[in-house]
């Protein structure tokens, strides 16, 4: 079990992590989502040592990480930028984690066969590709047999066979009872592989809840309506109890009321429809809405120590704020 | 600031099979970088390349070596000898003593270390006592190599031999500067943390500051010079004590593991602190 309790992480007078309190349960895939610089990965450097929170508290199965006596066999952690010297090969790189931990040779070919690199794991890592580079990240995750698991965006730079596998992986290890906290900036990603929501922007807690509830609160049906007397439709769907809306457009958007609803209210005020269109958001839709707010605010600048990912990320599914706010 | 406090008084908590445990690794983390390796075997192979290259020459030349300049070879051949290969082999070690920590910057590696050993400092500890520890074995292989192959060529004119007052404790000596430096580089890499810069600081501190501190006025130039790390380091590879230096051998030694030992608590305070 992880614990995150006010975790506050400033880096000079920009506010990576914001007060952020939240606890990831064993058992289940917990997907930790934001757009780029929401402050995820630095959340996980805070969680695993690496940085000092500048408040707050961060605990794994009740001790600080520093504390753990063999930290990697309580552990396992794939970062989001290489942590691999570029010089050694993968095996190597695995036989020094090993060492550190007592773990045995025979472990370091099991979790090289397990992400498929046996074949290269003499090769230098400097060689490996983005996805290469990534299963080696997540052998070194597995090495000591961890119980609790944080990946930082682990897809990035897998093909979709890797993709499949990794997500395969990760419930299957859930399964048997530990804790995944998984990072992602792919809303659609983290919906076919999360039980369970942490969501961020701009260091802030926006969401904290089981996916599916995250997909029917953020997907709720809207009904989009055409008319020239928009103004008397929307009043008679307010006194009925749906929200209506009118956009900039001049269309009407009614929330919190089905379409047959919304056709018997213009019929019953002798209302001319020209169109009238049930629609559900889609979940990429929904997540950057509701993390628009919290990009905007920033102006759409990154957290410095994300820079890097941001730049090695090859998908780009949430748009980048930059574009939106202006 | 934090909230998070400083572990650094229960370090010691970590049993003593457990800090083996970490020197094989850091073990493994020097062989298994092909860079390292072949930067050693140079090492020794230049070391004792440029030896039998310069007591040659100096051998060579003797008949056209002016009487002052023979008076100091005799004086101490040892220094000589040892001293012809010592500026590469010193190079090499300040290169490889930044480059066996801030590397791990320079990489992304210091993160899976130190997620491995998150108390940092047993780290930091195993590190520097393997590469010492190597750089010990290297140095006195190739001060030894050096000395009984410059020893011969020299021998005609200016003998020398291991059991002479002073001789034996320098060769050794030899091995235990390059050892010394080799921490003190490490520790400085430790503390600036990007390969370039450190290397450039240590370079500058061996081998830029000691003629800058030598220009300065009187007595003042001459007992900082005296105190630069390198140059009382250095003394140890003298089977005597020339007439202007203001330190004995060992004093001089002790000096420089009295810098070596103020970066380190420097390098562990950061360590310590500072965000990885």
């Amino acid at each position: 079990m992880i614990e995150a309790k006010n975790l506050t992480k400033r880096y000079g007078d920009k506010v990576a992590v914001d007060d952020l309190s939240f606890t990831v349960e064993p058992g289940r895939v917990t997907g930790f989502l934001g757009p780029n610089g929401a402050g995820k990965s630095t959340t996980m450097r805070l969680i695993l040592g690496l940085d000092r929170p500048n408040r707050g508290d961060a605990t794994i199965g009740g001790k600080h990480y520093r504390d753990l006596p063999r930290p990697l066999q309580t552990v396992g952690a794939l970062l989001e930028a290489r942590a691999i010297h570029t010089g050694r090969s993968a095996y190597n790189h695995l036989l020094c984690l090993a060492q550190t931990q007592g773990v045995g040779k025979k472990r370091i070919d099991e979790v090289v066969e397990l992400v498929g690199l046996t074949e290269v794991a003499k090769k230098r890592a400097g060689g490996f590709s983005l996805g290469m580079g990534q299963r080696l990240g997540i052998a070194a995750a597995l090495l000591a047999d961890p119980s609790v698991l944080i990946l930082d965006e682990p897809v990035n730079g897998l093909d979709p066979e890797g993709i499949v596998w990794i997500r395969t992986l990760m419930k299957r290890l859930a399964s048997e009872g530990r804790t995944i906290f998984v990072s992602s900036h792919l809303m659609n990603e983290m919906a076919v592989t999360a039980d369970h929501l942490i969501v961020v922007g701009r260091g802030k807690l926006i969401a904290d809840c089981s996916t599916e509830e995250f997909i029917e609160r953020s997907t709720e049906e809207v009904v989009v309506v055409r008319s020239p007397d928009t103004e008397r439709l929307a009043s008679a769907v307010d006194a009925e109890g749906g929200k209506a809306a009118i956009g900039e457009d001049g269309l009407l958007t009614v929330t919190n009321m089905e379409a047959p609803r919304v056709g018997e209210l213009a019929a019953a005020g002798g209302i001319v429809l020209h169109e009238l269109t049930p629609k559900r958001g889609s979940l990429e839709e929904a997540f950057m809405e509701l993390t628009r707010e919290s990009v905007e605010y920033g102006g759409g600048v990154a957290v410095a120590p994300e820079l890097p990912a941001q730049a090695a990320e090859p998908q780009a599914a949430v748009p980048e704020p930059q574009g939106e706010a202006r | 600031m934090t909230t998070t406090t400083d572990a650094t008084g229960t370090v010691p908590e970590i049993r003593k099979a457990g800090f083996g445990r970490l020197m094989l690794a850091e073990w493994t983390k020097i062989r298994s970088v092909r860079s390292t390796v072949w930067a050693l075997l140079l090492l020794v192979i230049l070391d004792l390349g440029f030896t039998a290259l310069f007591t040659g020459l100096t051998a060579g030349q003797w008949k056209n070596t002016d009487a002052e300049n023979r008076a100091s070879i005799m004086a101490d051949p040892t220094s000589t000898i040892l001293g012809s290969g010592f500026f590469l082999s010193q190079l090499t070690v300040c290169v490889l003593g930044v480059m066996v920590i801030a590397s791990e910057y320079s990489t992304g590696m210091i993160r899976a270390s130190l997620l491995a050993v998150p108390r940092r400092l047993p780290m930091l500890a195993a590190k520097s006592a393997v590469f010492t520890l190597l750089i010990l074995v290297i140095g006195t292989v190739t001060s030894f190599g050096s000395f009984f192959i410059g020893a011969p060529i020299l021998h005609s004119k200016a003998p020398v031999a291991l059991g002479d007052p002073g001789v034996l404790r320098a060769v050794v000596g030899g091995g235990l500067y390059l050892a010394m430096l080799g921490l003190f580089a490490l520790a400085l890499g430790a503390i600036i943390r990007h390969t370039a810069a450190g290397i450039t600081g240590v370079i500058g501190f061996v081998l830029v500051l000691a003629p800058l501190a030598a220009l300065l006025p009187g007595s003042l130039g001459k007992h900082v010079h005296a105190y630069l790390p390198s140059e009382a380091g250095h003394l140890i590879g003298q089977a005597r004590q020339a007439p202007n230096d203001l330190l004995t051998p060992w004093q001089g030694f002790g000096v420089f593991a009295i810098w070596t030992a103020l970066l380190l608590v420097i390098a562990a305070v950061l360590l310590k602190r500072r965000d990885a």
